[in-house]
């Protein structure tokens, strides 16, 4: 026996859907501007294991001579991807739903066994409510990164206007740094994001669209129990 | 609830929900299109254009004198500042020849102002970051004339235009600035880098040195300065960079 289960508020699912081809544009004007000046790398001195990012990477994508127009797309689009974080993180503070996104005194423990469970080194998964522990610190995270990506890039953007800032991150080439490495974490986050949402399967997917889930009606009782509705 | 009532609760709200977030793809698709499909002002589609003009009027309203590039220390100091752009830079330019002319008023009041007189005005030196629009930067110790001195002495009917334009003598190089940008105390009519004479490349004889724009607007071998109400145009703006360019 299955039955319906509410999961996902209205709004939640608007700010999700909405941040995600804002954050791709965000990042990808990014790219556009960073082409001009791309200067980091990983490795030690002289050597370089990793240049970001080798000249095939802009061709293939398009990204070369395009620095006006991505300057252009990206300050135009930091409104709107501003106003719906802003939005989205009101409406956890008003709604209550910080809850069950901020991480609690358990998360750590249960993000390591569930990350034990995901690659395979631990049988069962930790019971959960909504989200668990390693859901939690992530999308926490994701949220304190797009702050630090706002942060650090109104320090690049107005260095002198906001030298305070610029300066508290600093100076100018270390908040271009962070930006940089910022726009790297959402990447990652990414991946893991969509490779975390196939394994999770087609009802946690349709619960981000649709809202509610289908469970089973022996697991409810395990489910209330552990969110302590 | 019988079982086929929820299986069906949930098929329609599946499908609504499927329907609406395709639908709101397909006005974010057309969105997007129009945005790609919109004619092009100074290099870039006019919504971009019109929003960097917004930007410039939150900007603005932000901007002030005491809002300032922090000073750095001599040790600080790029001892080979890197240079970038060589419009307007060409091989027929004789420095010996070399005046400023300086307009106002719409071009009622002309002058022409000597390096010499440009000397007289109170030196100023400063040890300030130059930041490229391209996103490096280099630190370099200025040494000039504030333009705000240059312009109560010159053209004080200038102090009122909203606009300052720059070109080189050959005018195949030319900025466009806000006449607050202009008036910032740290920004410099400047002959000096790093102790020595500007080289040409640097923009010998006159350069400009404006902390709260992007380098591309620190125009090199200044030949003419017009005081204006008139939006004056901008090299790189005509090219799709932001024209107010403020840091």
């Amino acid at each position: 026996m299955k039955h319906l289960e509410e999961k996902h508020p209205l709004a939640i699912r608007w700010f999700h859907w909405i941040s995600f081809p804002l954050l791709f544009l965000m990042m990808w004007s990014g790219l556009l501007v960073y082409w001009a000046n791309d200067i980091y790398r990983v490795g030690w001195g002289e050597s370089t294991l990793f240049h970001f990012f080798p000249d095939g990477f802009y061709q293939r994508l398009n990204l070369q001579q395009r620095l006006a127009e991505g300057m252009a797309l990206h300050f135009f689009f930091m409104w709107l991807f501003v106003a719906n974080g802003i939005a989205y993180v009101l409406y956890l503070a008003f709604s209550g739903e910080w809850r069950k996104v901020l991480p609690d005194r358990d998360s750590l423990r249960d993000a390591v066994q569930v990350t034990l469970h995901d690659l395979r080194l631990r049988k069962d998964a930790p019971p959960q409510g909504l989200y668990n522990g390693a859901q939690r610190i992530a999308y926490t995270g994701v949220i304190l990164m797009a702050f630090g990506s706002v942060a650090t890039g109104l320090a690049i953007y107005k260095p002198v206007q906001l030298s305070w800032l610029a300066e508290l991150l600093g100076g100018y080439p270390m908040a271009r740094w962070f930006h940089f490495w910022l726009m790297i974490g959402f990447c990652s986050f990414f991946v893991i994001h969509i490779a975390q949402v196939i394994r999770a399967g087609w009802d946690n997917f349709r619960s981000m669209v649709a809202g509610f889930s289908l469970v089973d009606s022996a697991k409810e009782v395990e489910v209330v129990h552990d969110s302590g509705k | 609830m019988t079982p086929e009532n929820r299986n069906h609760n949930a098929a329609a709200r599946t499908r609504r929900a499927f329907l609406t977030m395709g639908a709101a793809a397909a006005a974010g698709y057309g969105g997007w299109s129009w945005l790609r499909s919109r004619p092009v002002e100074g290099g870039v589609a006019w919504p971009l254009r019109s929003v960097l003009r917004r930007n410039e009027t939150v900007a603005e309203a932000y901007f002030s004198n005491g809002h300032q590039s922090p000073a750095l220390s001599p040790s600080q100091v790029d001892p080979n500042p890197r240079r970038n752009g060589d419009v307007g830079l060409g091989d027929d330019f004789k420095p010996a020849g070399w005046v400023l002319n300086v307009e106002s008023s719409a071009g009622a009041e002309r002058r022409q102002v000597t390096m010499a007189e440009i000397r007289e005005l109170p030196r100023v030196e400063q040890i300030t970051q130059l930041n490229c629009i391209e996103g490096w930067t280099v630190v370099v110790q200025w040494a000039g004339a504030r333009f705000a001195d240059f312009t109560d002495k010159f053209a004080p009917q200038g102090r009122g235009a909203r606009y300052v334009g720059m070109q080189t003598p050959d005018e195949a190089y030319f900025v466009g600035l806000d006449a607050p940008s202009a008036l910032h105390p740290q920004t410099l009519l400047c002959y000096e880098m790093n102790g020595a004479g500007l080289s040409s490349a640097h923009g010998a004889p006159l350069r400009l040195v404006i902390p709260v724009k992007y380098g591309v607007k620190n125009i090199k071998r200044i030949g003419r300065i017009v005081y204006t109400n008139n939006r004056p145009e901008d090299y790189w703006a005509n090219e799709g960079y932001d024209w107010y360019a403020g840091l």
